[in-house]
């Protein structure tokens, strides 16, 4: 016992351990941590920091949202009412339902059942293609009539003196629904990773850290959502 | 001898305690829909400011939900969790400075808004209330510096004049 000062439980030790019939080293380990668990929390740890830098960021344009909101309340709750309610309804739906079948996968790669990872990830990447969908309804109508943010704005209101309130409402809204969309645009492509990844059968019990983190960014994805449908949609 | 034993038990299964799984995560779906009929439903009734509380207050329920059961922080190491609830604190603490510095600009903001009475002439438009006008308190302030504004600028001109040839010996 001697011999090995740090335990190393997860095939780490496998040329030691050939001998006993369980010393293959999982392919994904990398050699400079001591075990398979100790990287995939160090794993998490970092995607858990990453995601607090996220919560900052949309912190800071909510907050930038409060404070223009108390300086035009007039201006903010009318354009408010210009944003079409189902429409911001169905997406919450189904971010919400694409955040349970993302959860579904991962848990399906942790009970080694890679063609259920596939299909499940399948159901949320076209989820996320219908929420960009109805979002790009959403834009078109806008630009039609004219409810550009800031200094393009041509819309309702334009020729009233002291509506900026309009026009600030709108660079904020494009502002945040579009920085959200970026991140589902990108939600995609790493969900589209995964699911190449998934297919070729890389993922199970003993190492499926991928699919985790991917889901936990998409999930921190919805949760922002969460907090911009009711602030955008639901005012009145 | 024990700690070998240990780390057959351990390596064995990546999980050990068999948490989440798909009743507990379709459960906790329903749960998140139900709030959201809530959130739609109470936006209809009219509550004043009350309507920005309860939307977020639903809000931060289903946020809750969604990173405890969905991100597993529920069952995740500590490291984590602290991670998350910090990322929350420090938002709470600019949120709340932000809130306590809107709720101090608003006790002194009526005075800088321009109230003028338009006569009621028919077809003339009220004028705007948010117009904002140059403070009456900074008004005699903004204006002495005028003469005076001139005398750093053109004490201040030479300065760079002087030290330009200073730069063209070298």
């Amino acid at each position: 016992m001697s011999t090995t000062p740090i335990d190393l439980p997860h095939g780490a030790q496998g040329a030691h351990d050939a001998g006993h019939g369980h010393g293959d080293v999982d392919p994904h380990f990398q050699h400079h941590f001591t075990t398979m668990e100790q990287q995939n929390d160090t794993a998490k740890i970092g995607m858990w920091l990453f995601l607090v830098t996220e919560i900052l960021l949309f912190g800071g344009l909510f907050v930038g949202f409060g404070l223009m909101q108390g300086r035009y309340p007039r201006e903010f709750v009318e354009a408010h009412t210009h944003l079409v309610r189902w429409q911001g309804s169905l997406n919450t739906i189904v971010l919400l339902f694409s955040s349970f079948t993302m959860v579904m996968a991962v848990d399906s790669a942790k009970k080694n059942k890679p063609s259920k990872t596939v299909w499940y990830l399948v159901i949320t990447i076209i989820c996320a293609f219908v929420f960009l969908f109805v979002k790009y309804l959403e834009y078109s109508h806008k630009f039609e009539e004219g409810w550009y943010p800031a200094k393009w704005y041509r819309g309702v209101g334009d020729a009233i003196p002291g509506s900026h309130g309009y026009a600030t409402f709108f660079a904020f809204y494009f502002m945040m629904t579009g920085l959200h969309g970026i991140h589902i645009v990108v939600g995609i492509g790493l969900l589209s990773w995964i699911l190449m990844r998934a297919r070729r059968g890389e993922f199970s019990s003993a190492y499926y850290t991928p699919v985790d983190l991917v889901g936990l960014y998409w999930h921190i994805v919805d949760m922002i959502w969460i907090y911009l449908f009711p602030l955008y949609y639901l005012i009145q | 001898m024990t700690t070998h034993t240990e780390t057959h038990s351990a390596g064995g299964h990546a999980g050990k305690h068999e948490h989440g799984g798909p009743t507990t995560y379709a459960l906790t779906l329903v749960a998140l829909l139900i709030l959201t009929g809530i959130t739609i439903g109470a936006s209809y009734i009219d509550l004043g400011s009350g309507n920005v509380v309860v939307a977020l207050a639903i809000a931060t329920i289903k946020a809750t939900l969604v990173a405890l059961f969905f991100m597993h922080l529920l069952w995740d190491k500590p490291v984590n969790r602290i991670i998350a609830v910090a990322g929350f604190l420090f938002l709470g603490i600019f949120l709340m400075f932000d809130l306590i510095d809107l709720d101090a600009r608003n006790y002194y903001l009526p005075q800088n808004v321009h109230r003028t009475v338009v006569p009621l002439v028919p077809g003339t438009a009220p004028a705007p209330l948010t117009e904002i006008l140059p403070n009456p308190d900074e008004g005699p302030t903004g204006a002495t510096p005028v003469p005076g504004a001139e005398a750093p600028a053109a004490s201040t001109a030479p300065a760079p004049a002087a030290a330009a040839p200073a730069s063209e010996k070298k």
